[in-house]
């Protein structure tokens, strides 16, 4: 119900992806999730379960200094920047440079309210996970039915 | 010696069909300087004991399990990529030391030094004058 509602909130998040993926596979592409020079930025996966909206960004080469992660009211912003790849060695020859580097920038619209102090961030293996719990008003409630 | 290593696939990206399932194609960067061949690739969510690199015939396989991180039931509100295992193969060059071809992993970067064996490497020529 959640991803319905994201996609009438935005309606040309889906169309903008598509044509981003069309321009992927026609610049020679990017697999998995792994930020490339074509995409310029990391891909991100949203999801959800009860109480807690889950980010997750795959970052490989990158340590949480080089990470800036932020919730403002209802958005997630992923700053960073790769470094090591960025620093050419003197007399070395690049045979392929598939792998993005340099600086990058998200910023996502949150589904739901969250609670802002109480979001964490881990970074494990190249793996960027963002935890949010969700603000009370945004938990699911069950609502008991009372017979008469 | 210009490139010591090719992609063997042609322009390979997303998930492709496998033996063993479904695997992506990481992104890499070969370099080469003096002394060796460096191979950098991205495999995200893998550690070291997670990496399978076999060199057999001329041919560098990597492989790179990568554990699932959410369940099948998982409520995705936005996928912009798969995760899935890391799996490309390439031809090496006869100018590198198949012996001692040595890997390692750090933050979901895959480092494999592939040292040119000594005949190719370049030499200076001392001139001497009579």
């Amino acid at each position: 119900m959640l991803l319905q509602r994201m996609n009438q909130t935005f309606p040309f998040h889906q169309l903008r992806q598509e044509v981003g993926r069309l321009f992927e596979d026609y610049l020679g592409g990017v697999d998995g999730g792994t930020f490339s020079g074509t995409r310029g930025s990391p891909a991100i996966n949203l999801w959800e379960d009860g109480d807690t909206l889950f980010a997750e960004a795959e970052v490989p080469g990158m340590n949480m200094q080089d990470l800036e992660v932020s919730v403002i009211g209802d958005e997630l912003s992923i700053k960073g920047q790769r470094k090591e790849c960025c620093t050419k060695t003197e007399g070395a020859t690049y045979h392929r440079q598939e792998r993005g580097c340099g600086e990058f920038s998200r910023l996502i619209t949150l589904p739901c309210a969250v609670r802002t102090d109480r979001v964490q961030a881990v970074l494990k293996d190249g793996v960027l996970t963002v935890t949010m719990p969700k603000a009370e008003e945004a938990k699911p409630r069950r609502i008991e039915v009372k017979a008469e | 010696m210009t490139t010591t290593m090719e992609k063997k696939e042609n322009g390979v990206s997303r998930a492709e069909r496998m033996q063993c399932g479904c695997a992506y194609a990481p992104g890499v960067d070969i370099i080469e300087n003096q002394n060796e061949v460096i191979l950098l690739a991205d495999v995200p969510g893998a550690t070291a004991k997670d990496i399978d690199i076999n060199f057999e015939q001329g041919e560098l396989t990597i492989h790179a399990h990568i554990p699932s991180r959410q369940g099948d039931e998982t409520r995705f509100l936005l996928r912009e990529y798969g995760v899935g295992d890391f799996h490309r193969t390439f031809a090496v060059g006869e100018g590198v030391d198949a012996q001692a071809i040595r890997a390692q992993m750090s933050n979901g970067v895959l480092k494999v030094h592939l040292p040119k064996s000594e005949k190719i490497k370049p030499r200076k020529i001392a001139v001497q004058s009579e």
